[in-house]
């Protein structure tokens, strides 16, 4: 999967986290700020 | 430990729409999309548009952010706004034109001899104008169709299409050096000495009794060997007139006004610099950032203007609100980048060190970006989700009952009125009203809270953010 967070929401390392901990291959991790 | 205080602050924003394609994403957007293009320059606001436009008006003082109208904003703008508000003003942009003119001192800026006639008879009618050398206009004026045509040389426009200058690089191997990015660092320079030189007039203060500035702008001054090495605070000091200061810049993305701000008040309680001041300059890069969400909502380029800052901090003087340095937030590295995490660090840690409750804030200033900006381009309003997440976070305390997250974040946030500047929409923005708030005003606390985006850099996957915390000056408050 590709884990794309955002600053004010929830950040991709925390996707990644919780997506690999569910079994999920993590193929791409980025933070993003929309402002 | 001498106390350290806020004694004046000033906003000022810089009306650029000719400038708004030279943004980051129009640059990158309108050259190979003539359509789009046409539609760009067809959106752009009339001068009086913005000046009418509402946050515009917030943003100047005239009116606090919680008084502004209903949404939408774009329809609600009366006529007889001022460009000059109690907080500073809206410089058209001929007159930018010609500060960015006086303040080149490398000769990179070419102006039509038409514009900077324009903009010499505008600026001699300012009120800063006793403090601008507007002689050195002159060395500006030129072939502006020669100047724009030349390899490298980056057109200057007024308006939506009238040609009016260029600026040239100033190494044509060294990219730090570019017309692009001395174009970004010189409305950075102008926009921060405007702020300035309205905190010296506005205030009556003494240019000589500064003797430091902090200067908190995204801009990276420097060329190929220290790209981002500074040091614009001293290169503002000059324009100012502050012969006595030195200077320095701080860097922390769009969270670096509050640090910023928490070091000029240290500087203050160690006792060394009687009279440290802040200034931010405007980001040209965030210029049109969100122009697609506005043409395909049939909405004016919201993002045409460059916004700057300036605060001056000195010890107690007995009215002005009080820097509580024993009440700052710090985003730790091992603090966690949740949102949640983010505010817990920076909203809750430095009050509960206190024994204070959340709802012994009167007024929570955070990202206030304008959400009639970002929403267009699906960013959401991002002052309300800061706002929905701290209420939360009170509820979860005790401080307030479920049922009252509406009203915490209704009385204790605000609508977002700043435009996309990014470190200026970040907290400093509201300091104007903060000061008001907390002399005439009935607010007894108001906590600044700025976030960064770190993980932009490619550094580290970290965020960072820092907040402080404002008091009246009250001897009952300070005891």
């Amino acid at each position: 999967m590709i884990a794309v967070g955002e600053r004010d929401g929830i950040s991709g390392p925390a996707i990644a986290a919780c997506a690999k901990a569910a079994g999920a291959e993590v193929v791409f991790v980025a933070t993003e700020c929309f402002v | 430990m001498p106390v350290p205080v806020v004694s004046a602050s000033t906003q000022v924003l810089g009306h650029a729409p000719g400038l708004a394609r030279h943004g980051s994403k129009p640059r990158r957007e309108l050259p190979d999309n003539p359509g789009v293009e046409k539609r760009f320059l067809a959106s752009l606001r009339a001068f009086d548009d913005a000046v009418a436009y509402p946050p515009h008006q917030a943003w100047l003082g005239t009116v606090h952010p919680r008084d502004l109208p209903e949404r939408p904003w774009m329809s609600a703008g009366g006529t007889g706004a001022s460009r000059f508000g109690p907080a500073g003003e809206l410089m058209p942009e001929e007159e930018l034109l010609g500060l960015l003119g006086i303040l080149d001192g490398f000769e990179l800026v070419t102006l039509s001899p038409e514009a900077a006639d324009r903009a010499a008879r505008a600026l001699a009618e300012h009120p800063l104008a006793k403090r601008l050398d507007l002689d050195l206009l002159d060395r500006a004026r030129g072939d502006a169709e020669a100047a724009a045509a030349a390899p490298g040389a980056l057109p200057l426009h007024v308006g939506g299409d009238a040609l009016a200058g260029a600026i040239r690089g100033a190494q044509d191997d060294d990219e730090s050096l570019s017309a692009h990015v001395l174009l970004e660092n010189l409305l950075g320079k102008a926009t921060a000495s405007l702020a300035l030189l309205h905190l010296l007039e506005d205030n009556g203060v003494d240019p000589t009794s500064i003797e430091y500035v902090l200067s908190c702008g995204e801009e990276a001054i420097g060329d190929r060997y220290q790209r981002g090495g500074g040091n614009l605070a001293k290169a503002v000091a000059e324009v100012a007139g502050l012969t006595e200061a030195s200077g320095a810049d701080v860097k922390n993305f769009c969270a670096a006004p509050v640090p910023a701000l928490v070091m000029a008040s240290s500087l203050v309680a160690a006792g060394d610099d009687r009279h440290p001041a802040e200034d931010a300059g405007g980001s040209l890069a965030k210029l049109g950032m969100k122009f697609q969400g506005h043409l395909s909502h049939e909405l004016p380029v919201l993002e045409d203007v460059l916004g700057g800052a300036a605060a001056l901090v000195e010890a107690d003087d007995g009215r002005s609100p009080i820097v509580r340095l024993d009440a700052v937030g710090r985003h730790k590295v091992a603090a966690g980048g949740s949102a949640t995490q983010i505010m817990e660090a920076l909203a809750i840690e430095p009050l509960a060190r206190h024994g204070l409750a959340m709802t012994d804030v009167d007024d929570f200033a955070t990202e206030l970006h304008n959400p009639e900006i970002t929403e267009p381009q699906g960013s959401g309003n991002v002052p309300d989700r800061n706002y929905k997440t701290m209420a939360a976070l009170a509820a979860r305390r005790g401080d307030i009952a479920r049922e009252e997250i509406a009203a915490f974040v209704a009385e204790r946030g605000m609508p977002g009125f700043a435009p996309t500047q990014g470190h200026l929409a970040s907290s400093l923005c509201y300091l104007p009203h903060a000061l008001d708030r907390l002399t005439t005003g009935d607010a007894r606390k108001v906590l600044l809270l700025a976030k960064g985006s770190l993980f932009l850099g490619r550094m580290c996957q970290l965020s960072d953010g820092m907040s402080v915390l404002l008091e009246r000056n009250e001897a009952e408050v300070r005891t």
